[in-house]
């Protein structure tokens, strides 16, 4: 029958490939959709201009990156993973458990993380104690957590407009949604007083920082599970809706947001080197490095990605957003030397 | 019978006698019953057409801009200080000079041809008029210069992509009023790109890169095509088609023809047709567990991608085939039996071949399911900066790193450039014209092989 013969060839196509699975010529990569359009700008620059082939990038979030990074060594893992975060101690942990010892830590540079609005709508000029009084679950009044019910943004504030609250943030799962909480909410607290109000009716520090980053859930603080454009696409289904983008994805769709400044300064790449604007995050991948030299082309990848031509001020990544490392070239250096995190710390 | 008729006229209120040609109240009202279904139904119908017209439009007016693309044409002078110092056309020296050293080629260039035309503009030099051209300039001059080393030193003209900016300028997309806060282009470029139309530089012509090409970097949307994702769907359905079909066959001649009824084969029939309702995401945490975390299967490999799909697929055609089957009529069956022929014969010589339209029919439809799938896709990896190389060779198809069409589709939604999203349309495009080609496919097969008894 030929029907049985094709199967058995099927089977053995299967089995073949099985086998040629243990070798691999291209480094992969996985982990923030943030890092995503930097590592592809990256890894097609290096395609274009190596004899390796072009490094696979997949998005997922950071903590998904960091997860398969940790599943252990071997070609069947990945070699890189891209976080907006730094590691934490949890996942180095996880990762040893799994015999994933010696990573190297390389920060590319910095990202903005920017408050942005419908083009045609309401400027705002915004705290962090704005973001915290607007979106907090409970306030702390008077000695005791009383739920937020402002209901417009000039409740919160006089001067700010007469709109709706209505904010769309990351979710959980996104690197972005760690910096959003500790630069934006808990900042906010601590400016307003309401952290020391609270640490000064004896809660211990954590509860009092758990209560001051806790996000409302009455649907004025909406968690955005998916990318960008699904705020952006939020946002444009409902005028009055504030939502947190990077600065590169402000930069690209210019004409449709309008962004809001943060304690006066309005966020630029500029004004982020600088330190002025406040809300900003380091940008990381994670290199194996059990897997140098065995993956071919992974340290020239590692390296082209932090040279000068591509990471440094006038390259390909801050034409895009990325606002360079001022210690780009330590950072060269590290890779270089292939010093891992234990070594450096 | 009789007696129960006979009995019941006497019990019955007597009928008026009317005419067949006037209607009575009853009649009306069933016949206004019958006509107002009608109404519903033509209602329902036209509901279902509009939402497809509505649909197909937006596909159609937002997509077709992705398959013209503008060009910027001029000649640029291969400098051999810049890229052969040593001056000895050795391949080794030439490949050492990155993209990066050919930008200041591309500027001189592009500032010539300004100068050349005579067009006045604001931009001082070649580097500040590089907004209004793609970031692929350069690779391609360097590609042209590896594989021609014997034309440094000439001059050759070039068509180069223009940026995703000025490319949605000619498209209506970026106006002057929407670049006023971008910091990429300023509408000083966009007088220059007027006056370079005017002079027939720039022009705004069919993109088969789009549909050949391999997928760009998001800083270069103008360069981004379906080609090698259309390779990885191909690569994927070669497995589904070569898994499934026979599989899918053999299991379900086995149930229909051979397998005694029982408990067991009833609970395997009952558990077929629950495995067609499972959702496909399903299929994909299966595939990543099952081939890429205990077999050692690549990531994002379109086997991978074609093994989990097998399983989504398995089920639909073992359904309809056996459904064919079963229309065959049993005295086919019961005449080669009647003259001799075995068991086997019989179903292979006779049932068989009388029951493929249908099954090929429910294979293609599978196929074409499959094809349009994504969600198992997400998890095994193909989601991403993936199809960014054509596969190498036969077997590199199924092993090297791809996506396919609907998650490269999906990839591309997500992306921030806005003419990314314009190229989403575009290949949900490609994709409908596929699946629609493959429905064809079905039901000309259909038509043509179809018996009726």
């Amino acid at each position: 029958m030929s029907f049985v013969k094709l199967t058995a060839s099927a089977v053995a196509i299967a089995a073949v490939s099985a086998t040629a699975a243990s070798a691999r010529d291209q480094v992969q990569v996985a982990g923030s959709s943030t890092v995503l359009p930097y590592a592809s700008i990256v890894a097609e620059a290096f395609g274009e201009n190596f004899e390796f082939p072009t490094p696979v990038v997949e998005s997922g979030g950071s903590s998904a990156g960091l997860k398969r990074f940790c599943e252990g060594v071997g070609a069947n893992t990945i070699d890189i993973a891209n976080a907006s975060r730094a590691i934490r101690e949890r996942e180095v942990q996880a990762c040893a458990e799994n015999g994933v010892t010696d990573i190297i830590e390389v920060r590319i540079g910095y990202d903005g993380i920017v408050f942005a609005s419908d083009v045609n709508g309401n400027s705002f000029e915004f705290t962090p104690e704005d973001w915290y009084k607007a979106l907090a679950a409970e306030h702390f009044i008077d000695g005791q957590l009383v739920a937020n019910e402002f209901t417009t943004w000039n409740q919160v504030r006089a001067d700010l407009p007469n709109q709706e609250i209505q904010a769309y943030v990351p979710g959980t799962k996104h690197g972005t949604r760690e910096v959003f909480e500790e630069k934006v909410i808990l900042q906010g607290c601590e400016d307003g007083g309401f952290l020391q109000a609270m640490l000064d009716s004896g809660v211990d520090e954590d509860t009092a920082e758990s209560n001051c980053m806790s996000l409302r859930t009455d649907g004025r603080s909406v968690d955005i599970d998916g990318d960008y454009t699904e705020t952006l696409a939020r946002i444009d289904a409902n005028k009055d809706g504030i939502g947190v983008f990077g600065l590169a994805f402000y930069e690209n769709n210019t004409d449709t947001l309008q962004v809001a400044t943060m304690s006066g300064v309005e966020p630029t790449v500029a004004t982020i080197s600088s330190g002025e604007y406040p809300v900003s995050r380091p940008l990381y991948f994670y290199i194996k490095k059990a897997h140098i030299g065995v993956i071919p082309g992974l340290k020239e990848f590692a390296e082209f990605f932090v040279s000068d031509e591509i990471a440094g001020p006038s390259g390909p990544l801050a034409q895009y957003g990325l606002v360079s490392d001022p210690e780009l070239a330590s950072t060269q250096q590290l890779v270089a030397d292939e010093n891992t995190m234990g070594s450096s710390m | 019978m009789t007696d129960a008729t006979a009995g019941q006229p006497a019990a019955r209120p007597r009928r008026e006698k009317t005419s067949l040609l006037t209607q009575d109240g009853r009649t009306k009202r069933r016949n206004a019953a019958e006509t107002r279904f009608k109404i519903y139904g033509i209602i329902a119908i036209s509901i279902g057409l509009l939402f497809l017209m509505g649909m197909l439009i937006t596909i159609i007016s937002n997509g077709s801009r992705a398959f013209t693309q503008t060009f910027i044409t001029m000649e640029v002078t291969l400098d051999e200080a810049v890229l052969d110092k040593n001056g000895n056309r050795d391949l080794a020296d030439i490949r050492r000079v990155s993209t990066f050293g050919y930008a200041p080629l591309i500027n001189a260039a592009l500032e010539n041809k300004v100068q050349d035309l005579g067009i006045e503009t604001l931009l001082e030099d070649g580097a500040a008029m590089r907004a209004i051209m793609s970031a692929s300039a350069a690779a391609q001059l360097r590609d042209y210069v590896l594989s021609n080393p014997d034309q440094i030193g000439e001059t050759v003209e070039f068509q180069f992509l223009a940026s995703s900016r000025v490319d949605g300028y000619l498209k209506g997309r970026v106006t002057r009023e929407s670049i006023a806060r971008d910091r990429n282009i300023s509408s000083a470029h966009l007088l220059l790109i007027d006056d370079l139309m005017e002079q027939g530089t720039v022009e705004r012509s069919f993109n088969l890169g789009f549909i050949t090409g391999t997928d760009a970097s998001e800083s270069r949307p103008e360069q981004a095509g379906i080609g090698a994702s259309m390779i990885g769907s191909f690569f994927m359905m070669l497995v589904v088609l070569a898994l499934s079909l026979p599989i899918g066959v053999a299991a379900s001649i086995y149930l229909e023809e051979f397998a005694p009824k029982n408990l067991f084969t009833d609970f395997i029939e009952v558990n077929i047709s629950n495995l067609a309702a499972v959702p496909s995401i399903v299929f994909g945490i299966l595939g990543l567990a099952v081939f890429i975390q205990f077999a050692h299967l690549p990531q994002s490999a379109p086997i991978v991608g074609g093994l989990v799909l097998t399983l989504m697929t398995l089920p639909t055609i073992i359904i309809s085939t056996r459904a064919s089957l079963k229309a065959v009529p049993p005295s086919i069956r019961d005449a080669a039996l009647g003259v001799g022929a075995s068991k086997m014969q019989s179903v292979f010589h006779h049932v068989l071949p009388l029951a493929m339209p249908g099954i090929l029919t429910g294979t293609i439809i599978g196929l074409a399911q499959a094809l349009g799938e994504t969600a198992p896709l997400l998890l095994i990896g193909m989601v991403g900066f993936i199809a960014s190389e054509y596969p190498d060779g036969f077997v590199g198809g199924f092993l090297d790193p791809n996506s396919a069409m609907p998650a490269q589709i999906f990839e591309w939604a997500k992306r921030a450039d806005p003419a990314y999203y314009e190229r989403a349309w575009g290949g949900i495009i490609v994709l409908l014209v596929f699946l629609m080609t493959m429905n064809l496919i079905a039901i000309i097969l259909r038509r043509r092989f179809e018996r009726r008894w």
